[in-house]
Parts: structure tokens; sequence; C-alpha cells
């Protein structure tokens, strides 16, 4: 066993940037936390490396999450500039959709290193549609259920994973519920039909509706751009 | 000779061992497991999608329902988050009382683990003696925050209220005889922290009785001694956090070394395992509620020597109080911009994890400067470790899975969010 190296958040920043060099981009984060973003064709070489060599050990990979971007920073209500009118009090469902959508999907990995007592953030940013990352399953297996919850909400592919299979949503599910283009009521309902004496599926009637309208606000009390992770891509 | 096939079994979703909805496709060689498909999401409520259509504070009620036994430690995580994104710190009497219900949240955790764990395993007497103690438990939330489970008492900023000065106290009824109702009362005379003290006072009592019933017992230990064993290297590469970590020897805790709250203010060790079978796992939870027993000590004498502030004055993020919106009126403004839209966090990501009592619970909290957040991504501990189970069953017997289960200490509200 190696002696833990009691370095702070810097100096390992310091130490990945010597090793890595432009495979790693450190990204802005809250709260003083290391971030980086890595190309998709580097993640498997670059967690390798970060799992098994000495001054990195990262032996555990603590969750895997996928994001959709699409909609990042849009606002349901203005809120600068007002008004002639006041604001209105509905909310325009249509959010404009960008047209090009790579830089979409991301997959975030959270690694932690027991031994140096350290944590990481790995982005990674997923190939134009089907969304597809490669898979970490070998390198860390815990990866392997947290895969599937990722492909299962965001239809984020994973190559190289042994069983990616739906996991959490129901038998037979169509769509992917956590894009953000799926809407929160869902597409399909289900219920008892006394004529045809079976459940059956049938479009949802509960129509959507925005109680609290999102809105973005600057406030002075914020330096701009305190962690600058606006404008992610 | 005819062909000899395995057999193929369906456990759950609905099975008392199953410990909520678990369904289970086992395939089976005669009573020994070959493999385990677990199937998962029976209980799946889009809890992260709920919380981007909400403003932040409209989730906390949420994060109740996740693991619903140990509510305030995943409120804290989540209230963490958004602290931290704000860059806000609560008084630090908040933050001993947040420490305080954690350690409480542990006890109860761990007693239901232990009774239901025992009652899985053929042990009922441990469940009617758990409950016993937990429902102490129940009362200190519910006189704390007004619900006995979900009680959505931390808030950004602190906690909603302070620890009241006088213990609710049982009503007559005609279902309780005179001299119960003094029994029960007996401790409740005082204020909430003087009925804390005298719980703490009794329960290490209460902890060797559990101990009295399981700890030798030779049932118990042929149930759960080398069952389910898991090496360091293992747990570390399935991602085992919490006790189940621990319980491999790996000596790791998160109030230890990447303290939070006032942690680092308190005395208490970490318990270890050496074996990693299901035998330590029980050691490493009895020690666990143990040491939570001496934190709330600590944190008590600290609460009675200082009183303070709970919530941070910062009306943005904290409501400003009645009196106040009754008399000013841009407190009134306040109020009202606070309790409908919310307030906008600035943009940034964030990871804040806690130890929670099943192991390590974290929220992922994206923020692009809205009041609702972008995305929210949940850590539960359950997850990682029921991912294991195909792997700490195989060649296990049918009944030693049950006691596999256990040992994970599922909660469904957690593993399907």
């Amino acid at each position: 066993m190696s002696k833990p190296l009691n370095v702070t958040t810097d100096q390992l920043a310091g130490i990945i940037k010597s090793r890595f060099g432009g495979h790693l981009k450190r990204v802005p984060s809250g709260a003083g936390q290391l971030a980086y973003e890595v190309g998709a064709s580097d993640l498997r070489s670059i967690c390798a490396a970060l799992r098994d060599e000495g001054p990195f050990r990262f032996e555990q990979l603590m969750d895997v999450c996928g994001v959709d971007y699409l909609g990042y920073g849009a606002s349901e209500w203005r809120t600068r500039g007002a008004t002639d009118t006041g604001f209105s009090r509905g909310v325009n469902r249509q959010a404009p959709r960008p047209a090009d959508e790579s830089g979409r999907f991301a997959v975030v990995y959270q690694l932690l290193s027991i031994h140096h007592n350290q944590r990481l953030r790995l982005r990674v940013f997923c190939s134009a549609e089907p969304p597809m990352v490669d898979s970490v399953t070998d390198i860390w297996n815990s990866a392997n259920w947290f895969e599937r919850e990722a492909f299962d909400l965001f239809g984020i592919l994973f190559k190289g994973h042994p069983d990616l299979r739906r996991i959490l949503t129901d038998y037979g599910f169509m769509g992917n519920p956590f894009r953000k283009d799926f809407p929160t009521s869902g597409n399909v309902e289900v219920r008892y039909d006394p004529d045809k004496k079976r459940v059956i599926y049938q479009p949802v009637s509960i129509v959507p509706r925005v109680l609290v309208p999102r809105v973005i606000r600057e406030d002075p009390r914020y330096p701009e751009d305190q962690d600058g992770t606006s404008g992610h891509a | 000779m005819p062909e000899i096939q395995n057999f193929t079994m369906n456990f759950g979703p609905q099975h008392p061992a199953a410990h909520g909805v678990l369904r289970l496709v086992l395939e089976m060689d005669g009573e020994i497991i070959t493999k385990v498909d677990a199937h998962i999401g029976l209980l799946h409520r889009a809890t992260e999608k709920l919380a981007e259509s909400k403003p932040f504070n409209q989730s906390i009620g949420y994060m109740d329902r996740l693991d619903y036994v140990s509510v305030m430690c995943n409120e804290h995580a989540y209230v963490m988050a958004i602290e931290k994104l704000l860059g806000v710190n609560p008084p630090i009497r908040a933050q001993y009382i947040r420490v305080l219900y954690d350690e409480l949240t542990r006890i109860t955790n761990h007693l239901l683990w232990l009774g239901a764990h025992g009652l899985d395993i053929g042990a009922m007497t441990v469940f009617l003696y758990c409950f016993r103690e937990r429902e102490d438990i129940m009362d200190m939330y519910e006189a704390v925050s007004g619900a006995r489970m979900h009680s959505t008492y931390y808030r950004p900023g602190g906690v909603y209220r302070d620890l009241p000065a006088q213990m609710p106290q049982y009503q007559k009824s005609r279902f309780r005889s005179k001299a119960d109702l003094k029994r029960l009362n007996q401790a409740r005379q005082g204020s909430l922290l003087d009925f804390i003290e005298d719980f703490t006072k009794r329960f290490p009592a209460c902890i060797d009785e559990y101990e009295t019933l399981l700890t030798d017992n030779r049932i118990w230990k042929q149930r759960t001694v080398g069952i389910g064993v898991v090496s360091p290297e293992r747990a570390l590469q399935l991602g085992f956090s919490g006790p189940m970590l621990r319980g491999s020897g790996i000596e790791w805790d998160l109030r230890k070394k990447q303290p939070y709250a006032v942690y680092d203010r308190m005395d208490f060790d970490i318990p270890v395992g050496i074996n990693g079978d299901c035998y330590d796992r029980y050691l490493v939870r009895i020690e666990e509620m143990r040491q939570s027993n001496k934190i709330i000590r600590q944190c008590v004498d600290w609460l009675r020597a200082n009183p303070g502030p709970v919530w941070l004055e910062d009306h943005k993020v904290t409501p400003p109080h009645r009196t106040q919106m009754k008399n000013d009126m841009e407190s009134l403004i306040h109020h009202f911009k606070y309790m409908t839209e919310g307030y906008c966090v600035p943009a940034g990501e964030v990871y804040a994890a806690i130890e929670h009592p099943k192991g390590e619970f974290g929220i992922y909290m994206i923020s692009d400067g809205a009041n609702k957040p972008f995305r929210v991504k949940i850590r539960a501990a359950g997850f990682a470790h029921l991912s294991s189970l195909d792997e700490m069953v195989r060649g296990h017997m049918l009944a030693d899975l049950v006691a596999i289960i256990g040992t994970q200490d599922i909660v469904f509200g957690e593993v399907d969010r």
C-alpha cells in the first residue's frame, strides 16, 4: 500500500494537468469541487488511468448521471424590461428547439478515491443521435445499473455494456421519460376497460400546466459567473 | 436418462421479505441460487423529474419520501446541495440540531433494519423491542416538526424552527389506565432536550437487550456468519458505502473523512468489520447505534448551553418571521416572493454527499440560475448495494437470499426514486 497523498484539491488539479494535459479540460464547479470534461474517445483510457495510477487511485465510482441540456438557461418569464402590459399569466409550453442537437446529452461520473480522500467529477458529451458513449462497466462494476438507468431514462447508449436493458420504467414502456421534451404527465395512461375486460393504454387525459413559471433573475449578491458553469457547451 | 434443467423461480414483488416491491427472477439449481435478475422500479415516482418542475424548496418534502425510514438525512443532503450553490452557511445552532437529528435518524433506521432483518430470519422478539424505542424517536420528530415521519424540517439556511421548550405529553384516554399514562409521561415533563437526554441514558441498555437476543444466539449466527461475504476489493468495485463498506473492513465514514455540518467537533469512533459477512455488518450497525447515542449526548449538551438563531436572516433564502411580515411591507414582499416564486440559485453544479444510515447519499444538482433546479440526481446507497445482489447471492441457498436482502438494508423509496 502506498501512502495517501495529503494534497489539496488545487494540488491534485496540478497533478492531473501535468499528467493528462489537454485531454482533461477543467470546468468550473461550485464549492471548490474538481470537475473535468473529457472527450468521448478518451473516456475509457482516462478512466482506467484515474483508477489505477498512484496519485489518483479513484477506486470507487459513486454515481453515473445522464443529463439532457435541452433548454438550459431558458426562462419562461421575461423578468427584465418589464413592461407596459405586466407579465402574462400563462406559460408558453413550446420551448424553442435548437437546430443543432449535438452537445445535448452528457453523462456525469462521480469518482471517489478512498485512498487519497478525494472526489472528482467527469463529464462527457455524447455523440449525436442516437447519443452514445463507451461503457465503463469493466473499469468500475458499480457502473452497471447506473448506466442502465441512464439508458432507460435518457436513451443514452453505452457501448460495451453487458446487459443494457431498461431498469426503472414499466415493462413495455415507450420513450425516455427524463428527456426534457418528455412531458411530466407522460404520454399514455392505463385504465381498466370493462368492455374489453382488460387493462388498456390510452393517450393521457391530463393537460400539462405550469404552476410556478421558471424564471432566471440576476442577483447582484452573487458575483457574475461565480463558478462559470453557465454556458455549459 | 432424463435431462436435468435449472428451475426458474419468481420472488416478489409482493413478498414480506422483499422489503417493499422487489421482484427477483431466480435461477435455481435445486435449492442453490445460480443467478438472480432483480427487477426494480415498481416504486419509481420520477422524483428527479418532479424536482425539475418545482421551486427548490418545494422538493424538500419529496426527499422525505425517498428513504422513508431515514427522512432527515435525505433532507440534509438536499439542503446542503442548495446551500453550497448559494454559498450560504446555516447558523451554528442549526448545524448542531441537524447533527442531532441525523443521528436520531440513524438510530431509527438501524432499529427498523434490525427489527425487520431479525423478523426475516426468524427472530420475532427483536422486532417488538426495536419498535418500542423507535416510537420515542418518532415522538421527537413530531415534537420538532409536527410530523412523525415526513418531517420537512431542514430548510436551506437552517431548520424550520427551534427545539420546543415543552415536550408534548400523552393525553388521558379511556383506553389507557392512569398508571400507564403516568409512566408514559414520566420522561416528558421537561423540554424536548430533557426527553432526548433521558432517551440517551436509557438507550445503551436497550442495545444490550437486542444483543442479548442476537449476538451470541446460535440460530442467528448460523444464519448470518459466512453469508454474503464481500471482500474489500469487491466492495470498492461494486460502489459500496456506509455499513456495507465498513463491514468489509474498510474504514471509511464521510462524517470523519469529509466532515460536514459540525461532525468535526464530535467525538466518536468508526466501527469496522473483519470478514465482510452478514454477521459483521450486523455488529457494525449495532456499534453505530452506540456511537450515534454518544454524538447525540454531545449535541444535547451543546444545545443546552448555546441558544441562538436557527435560521439565516437572509430573507431571499429564508422567509421572514410572521410578526415581522404583518408589520413591515418589505417583509411581506419577501414572504410573498419566497412562497410563490421561490429564490433563484446561481448557475453552477455541485455534488453534496452525506453519510446516510445506509451509505453515501448524494445529491448532484445542476442549476442554470433559475428558481428551479435544472437537474437533480439522487445517488442512493441502496441502488448500488442492490445491484450487487446477484454477486452476493450466487451459490447460496434460497433462505440465505432473504438474509442478504436484509443485510443490504434495502428501502425501495430510495432505490426506485
